[in-house]
């Protein structure tokens, strides 16, 4: 292939013509010939079509594919975006600083947020630095030292989500990860600053919702948030891992069916074909959620806020009551 | 052990319950293997005569430990599962829930309730693991969401018997979210100042150690139940090798600092009691 972009398995008809295009253009331009004008449109124009296609039915588990598509803009990316100044602020003052969880001031415009997100990396070393972005018990921690300090500044929140999950590993089960989550899902709801929460790839599970409780919630429209993964659920209920996309499928994990069942509180569109394909509009169209939401949640009194907060997660849930 | 009380009247719990041997039952222990009666063990508080072993029970049992006379008033009895999201792995969700139902004779996997424990009001939510593994699904969450609201209006203390595998995957998204909405109301009970005791038992992972079970004001658990965040399956997965003998057992969850306290079944009730006396009742 010429060009060295990634394609999932479900782009490969789209690779291929996006392949021959290239070939064309080159030959059109090594012969330096007008005669594949017309062909290089035509091609352009199916290209186009195929894309549509592709991506307007795309199945849960091809979503859960695009969320975690390697060129997909990381937390870090959204930040150097969006923001004129970032200050970045490390620890959890307790037992050190977690590279799954990353935090700090951010100013966009007169307005200074904190940010904080799941971390991904983009090759091997940035990936196990980072630890494939699934945060310890510290990571959980940090978190909620930083959104004490926006409290304290009267600075509202924005966090990104972005991991497959909290690490299971032996010391984040002896630095209590249960109770470190737990404990940020009880603070978040007194944090008496507007918070905004944004699904940007993955999120999966506890360790997804342990930053995940705010105001508004928003999921990208091509990620996917649920309290397992496909592939786990795959294994623990079908007792094989063969079966994610019924699984990707079966638990309703996608933006669509996460807003229809009154989980999250909106979707943020992506450009076609997802967030990589242009970083730029999708780091736009974030920040207009971004800015219009602290706007409004900026007026909002206080106690009432956080009364909005408590009462959405309360309503959250649906079960049959049957009359005693 | 840390807990005692000088003996000086005897705060025994009546002994009046004096229960038929219904079945003439034997009981084989789950660690010791040594048999015993059925009826001896129920008197035992369900814990082995011979090594102490603490079987599993469930929300009946706990009820009539802690309530006395085993009187109590249930809350919100009549909630069951709905099924939305259409979910079917091997069999349909709602079969499974009418299985699970009619093996256990239990509408779900959590019973919560209203009584006195040793004079004392008390809120006590029970989960059965019996149901599905004790998995948290919208009508565990929104059972715990209503006895904790109970609690503070009442201003009885509250207490949740966590027993749970976490989750309950066939409601996706809607069982991650029982573990905000449970910590939400968490949140109003402490600042209400109504006191909330969580015990932890044997096993206690997943969401249900990542939210309620993990922010009582005082965690206690039973002795060596399996208490994580992370089930040893996977952990043992990520990592690739064995976990040593003891690893995310209370007894370790204890000294890594995650407990107050570690408590013998047979001396529940009387522990919870004194605790309450000291904090709530004086
Ligand atoms: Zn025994």
């Amino acid at each position: 292939m010429a060009n060295n972009k990634v394609y999932l398995d479900f782009e490969k008809p789209i690779a291929e013509l996006e392949a021959k295009l290239e070939e064309m253009i080159q030959m059109a331009k090594e012969k330096n010939t007008h005669s594949f004008d017309e062909a290089i449109n035509s091609l352009k124009e199916s290209i186009q079509k195929l894309k549509k296609e592709t991506y307007s039915n795309l199945t849960p588990w091809q979503r859960v594919q695009l969320s975690r598509h390697p060129e997909r803009p990381y937390t870090m990316d959204y930040i150097r975006a969006l923001c004129e100044e970032f200050i970045e602020l490390h620890g959890d003052r307790q037992v050190r600083d977690d590279k799954a969880i990353v935090g700090g001031f951010g100013r966009i415009g007169e307005q200074t947020i904190m940010f904080i997100g799941h971390q991904k990396g983009r090759n091997t070393k940035e990936r196990q630095y980072r630890n494939f972005g699934m945060a310890n018990p510290e990571g959980y921690r940090k978190a909620l030292r930083l959104m004490r300090l926006a409290e304290k500044f009267d600075k509202p929140i924005v966090t990104l989500i972005d991991t497959p999950g909290a690490f299971p590993g032996m010391e984040a089960e002896e630095r209590g990860q249960g109770e470190a989550i737990a404990r940020n899902l009880r603070e978040m709801f007194r944090i008496k600053v507007p918070i905004i929460c944004i699904v940007i790839g993955e999120g999966a599970s506890g360790g997804a919702l342990g930053i995940a409780i705010g105001d508004r919630v928003y999921m990208l429209e091509n990620t996917w948030y649920s309290v397992i993964s496909p592939e786990s659920c795959s294994s623990i209920l079908w007792r094989s891992w063969d079966y994610k996309e019924q699984a990707a499928e079966a638990l309703k994990l996608t933006a669509e069916d996460m807003l229809n069942n009154k989980l999250i509180d909106g979707i943020i569109p992506e450009p076609l074909g997802g967030a990589h394909q242009d970083p730029e509009t999708t780091f736009q169209t974030v920040k207009e959620f971004i800015l219009r939401d602290i706007e409004t949640l900026k007026k909002e009194d206080t106690t009432q806020l956080l009364a909005a907060r408590i009462d959405k997660f309360s309503r959250m849930g649906v079960f049959i009551e049957n009359p005693a | 052990m840390s807990w005692f009380i000088r003996k000086e009247k005897n705060i025994q719990t009546p002994t009046e319950q004096k229960k038929e041997v219904p079945d003439g039952l034997w009981h084989k222990c789950g660690e010791c293997k040594q048999v015993m009666l059925a009826a001896d063990l129920r008197e035992n508080a369900y814990t082995c005569l011979h090594c102490g072993f603490h079987e599993r029970i469930g929300s009946k049992e706990y009820f009539e430990l802690l309530f006395d006379g085993g009187v109590f008033t249930e809350l919100n009895p009549n909630l069951e599962s709905a099924d939305p999201l259409q979910f079917v792995d091997s069999k349909p969700y709602p079969q499974r829930i009418k299985e699970a139902q009619a093996k256990t004779g239990l509408k779900d996997a959590v019973r919560t309730a209203y009584g006195k424990m040793n004079d004392i009001d008390i809120v006590i939510a029970c989960m059965d693991f019996s149901f599905i593994g004790g998995s948290m699904g919208s009508v565990v969450g929104e059972k715990i969401a209503r006895a904790i609201d109970f609690a503070r209006e009442k201003r009885y203390p509250l207490l949740i018997i966590s027993r749970s595998g976490g989750a309950r995957m066939m409601e996706a998204g809607f069982s991650l979210m029982q573990m905000a909405k449970t910590s939400a109301k968490l949140a109003l009970l402490d600042e209400a100042g109504v006191p909330y005791i969580s015990l932890l038992t044997d096993p206690t992972t997943g969401g249900v150690t990542a939210s309620f079970a993990m922010l009582g004001d005082f965690n206690i658990a039973e002795p060596q139940a399996l208490i994580g965040f992370a089930g040893p399956r996977v952990i043992r997965e990520t990592i690739g090798k064995d976990l040593p003998k003891g690893f995310q057992s209370s007894e370790f969850v204890l000294e890594h600092g995650f407990l107050d306290f570690i408590v013998d079944r047979k001396e529940l009730k009387d522990q919870l009691t004194a605790l309450l006396k000291m904090i709530w009742l004086s």
